[in-house]
């Protein structure tokens, strides 16, 4: 995984709140076996409409999402991270996102952003009202930055050190694979197993 | 301090904890489906790492699965490369698997209890959501992501912060006709999408403690659509009774340990919860949902809502955006709204009660003119039971189409599908838009609210045909 340290770059408004993994990416390109060419999927109910924001000129190249409220709702599709990533996306800002969807996003490297409702909102006005806007999220001091709008979001700690050295998961796990042996040790013997 | 169930089944599976890290947690069963998988797979042979333990892992097929022909090769190519995908991942890397034909196959999250491999005190997780229906047991179940896959797949372990925890006290009596379905979809509607996020949903209060497994799993089946990662219900009689003599249930002396262990599961009277919610079971009556996220529901007597009643602007634009996606009028009465499509089926109700519970509203009716109803048994196993209990061809007799077991209509991954601008009433979990079909629109409603719609063509409950 690469180092994530700060993002700049221009940004889409979303202004829908409960974007769920349906709408993120629907269940007919969950078929597929590979990680990379969900692109073609996010959004792509609303994409059909001419007037989706993601198909106006203004918005092509866009790297940050700023969307409402309850983003990444419903299902643990991973897929939906992987399709706002091969979109383009390396940030998505909202005021709360379902858990799986976020902790999915830290794994892959996507950054979501909490910040309060207050910023979204004006960071959807400025970006509506020149959408070359640029905004820089700092992941180092956790700091989204837009023209003279400047505010702090959360991330989890451990989230932003793993997503800063680019660390993998279970490669850190594996370095405690003695103590999963010796947990192992002590399981009940009543707990099943699948294979006799 | 005390400690609540959750803590309890948490603490009992801590392999490493270190200050400032997440926990490492034991992950006692992994349940895998087709759908969220061979990404994983993939990753652990790109690293040349095994499955660390393939006897506390288990895969069915069932997102991806036709119900009808299933004993043709699979129609639509991309389908087929994906259950192949699992055939050989399963096979390569020693994982058992049912597959489509085996009497175990079924949805993932009725395979697991049925089997008698959900167990009070286990963690227990699936590349899927609705893997909170397993903590019906007082078991700590939650839906992961595709990289969680592979990392318990590679070390049976996963690195986790601690839930909060919420009780949901439902007390009282449940009024006739009213089901766990009505309190699930009560719950939501009170406590919002995101209401339950962060938190570890436990259900309490007589109201619970009276309902079948197959019940419970159907609360806890619908916490996700609360925000919650996982839902519980504290084991007891019923459990146990529910638990024993399956095929994987404990046997002879270790029945007896582990029942003992079993009963410790339970929250402590001086326990502190992070938060609380009361509802009055005797108050509940049949609950539906008029738009597009679980949390837009209302008593079937109610009325559709309008943007004016919205408790703040972006719930307003959600509500008018839901009204014109399944183009319905504020003010209409929600039993005025006609029918298409009726599904009967998935995790939340595709169990032999659920299915009990329809064929009894069903028999000696028919189904209304042009309405169109799908019956799709959870498991392959649940098929058979209703077969034997000849619900199928009370089914048939009405009207119905009886299908094979899968998740089927739930999600339209496999042929059933709705076709847009057709409207469902439907016993599964999601009325996101699309999630049956694209331009679909569904309303979620209770195994009984489905049957008596199917009759009528219009959302009614079983009260409606006397
Ligand atoms: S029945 Fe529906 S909710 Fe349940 S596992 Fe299948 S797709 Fe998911």
């Amino acid at each position: 995984m690469e180092r994530f340290i700060r993002h700049t770059g221009t940004a889409a408004p979303l202004r829908r709140s409960n974007v769920d993994t349906d709408q993120i990416i629907p269940a007919e390109y969950l078929k597929r076996i590979t990680r990379d060419g969900f692109e073609d999927g996010l959004f792509s109910a609303w994409r059909k409409d001419p007037e989706f924001v993601l198909n106006q000129p203004e918005y092509q190249g866009v790297s940050v999402l700023v969307a409402g409220p309850d983003f990444g709702t419903g299902s643990s599709r991973e897929h939906a991270v992987w399709a706002l990533q091969n979109y383009g996306f390396a940030v998505v800002l909202s005021s709360r996102f379902a858990d799986i969807f976020r902790g999915n996003s830290s794994k892959g490297g996507l950054l979501t952003a909490q910040v309060d409702q207050e910023v979204i909102e004006r960071l959807w006005e400025m970006i509506e009202a020149d959408p070359s806007t640029e905004v820089t999220v700092d992941l180092e001091a956790r700091t989204v930055t837009a023209k003279d709008l400047q505010a702090d979001f959360d991330v989890d700690d451990y989230v932003r050190w793993r997503l800063m050295e680019g660390l993998d998961d279970i490669g850190i796990t594996l370095q405690h694979a003695d103590d999963i042996s010796e947990f192992e040790a002590t399981r009940a013997d009543f707990k099943p197993v699948t294979l006799s | 301090m005390g400690r609540t169930l959750a803590e309890k089944v948490w603490s009992d599976h801590i392999v490493r904890s270190v200050e400032g890290e997440p926990d490492l947690l034991y992950i006692d069963l992994h349940l895998v489906h087709e759908v969220t998988s061979p990404q994983a797979f993939d990753g652990l042979r790109a690293a040349g790492r095994p499955v660390r333990r393939p006897d506390l892992t288990l895969a069915t097929e069932d997102h991806n699965i036709p119900t009808i022909d299933v004993d043709k090769p699979i129609a639509d190519p991309v389908s087929r490369a994906q259950v192949e995908a699992l055939r050989k991942n399963c096979a390569d890397f020693g994982v058992p698997l049912y597959s489509l034909g085996n009497i175990e196959q079924g949805i993932v999250h009725v395979v697991g209890p049925q089997l008698g491999l959900t167990q009070p005190g286990m963690t227990i997780v699936c590349g899927d959501s609705h893997t909170s229906t397993h903590g019906a047991f007082g078991a700590l179940a939650f839906g992961i992501g595709t990289s969680e896959v592979e990392h318990v797949l590679a070390t049976q372990t996963l690195p986790l912060k601690p839930f909060k925890t919420m009780a949901i006290n439902v007390d009282g009596e449940l009024p006739e006709g009213v089901s766990a379905k009505d309190i699930i979809l009560a719950v939501i509607a009170k406590i919002g999408t995101g209401g339950g996020q962060g938190y570890v949903l436990e259900y309490r209060g007589s109201a619970i403690r009276s309902l079948s497994m197959e019940g419970r799993m159907t609360i806890c089946n619908m916490s996700i659509e609360a925000g919650a990662r996982a839902g519980m219900v504290a084991p007891d009689q019923t459990t146990f009774d529910y638990v024993e003599g399956r095929e994987h249930a404990p046997k002879g002396a270790l029945w007896d340990e582990a029942v003992a262990y079993w009963r410790t599961l339970f929250t402590d009277d001086d326990a502190v919860f992070d938060a609380e919610v009361h509802i009055d079971a005797s108050s509940l009556s049949p609950f539906v949902t008029w738009g597009t996220n679980p949390g837009q529901g209302l008593p079937l007597s109610a009325s559709v809502p309008s943007p004016d009643d919205a408790k703040d602007e972006v719930d307003k634009v959600a509500i008018e955006r839901a009204l014109e996606y399944m183009d319905l009028t504020p003010g209409t009465p929600l039993r005025e709204i006609g029918i298409d499509t009726v599904f009967i089926g998935s995790c939340t109700n595709g169990r032999i009660e659920d299915l009990r519970v329809a064929a009894q509203i069903l028999q000696g009716r028919t189904i209304a003119d042009g309405m169109r109803l799908m019956v799709v048994p959870g498991s392959a196993r649940v098929r058979l039971h209703a077969e034997a209990e000849g619900l199928d061809q009370i089914f048939i007799d009405a009207g119905a189409e009886w299908r094979g077991a899968g998740c089927s209509m739930c999600l339209g991954m496999n042929p059933d599908k709705l076709t847009p601008g057709e409207r469902s009433a439907s016993t599964s979990n999601r009325n996101f838009e699309g999630r049956q079909g694209p331009g679909g629109r569904t309303h979620l409603v209770s195994p009984a609210v489905a049957a008596a719609t199917a009759v009528t063509g219009h959302l009614a409950s079983p009260a409606d045909l006397a």
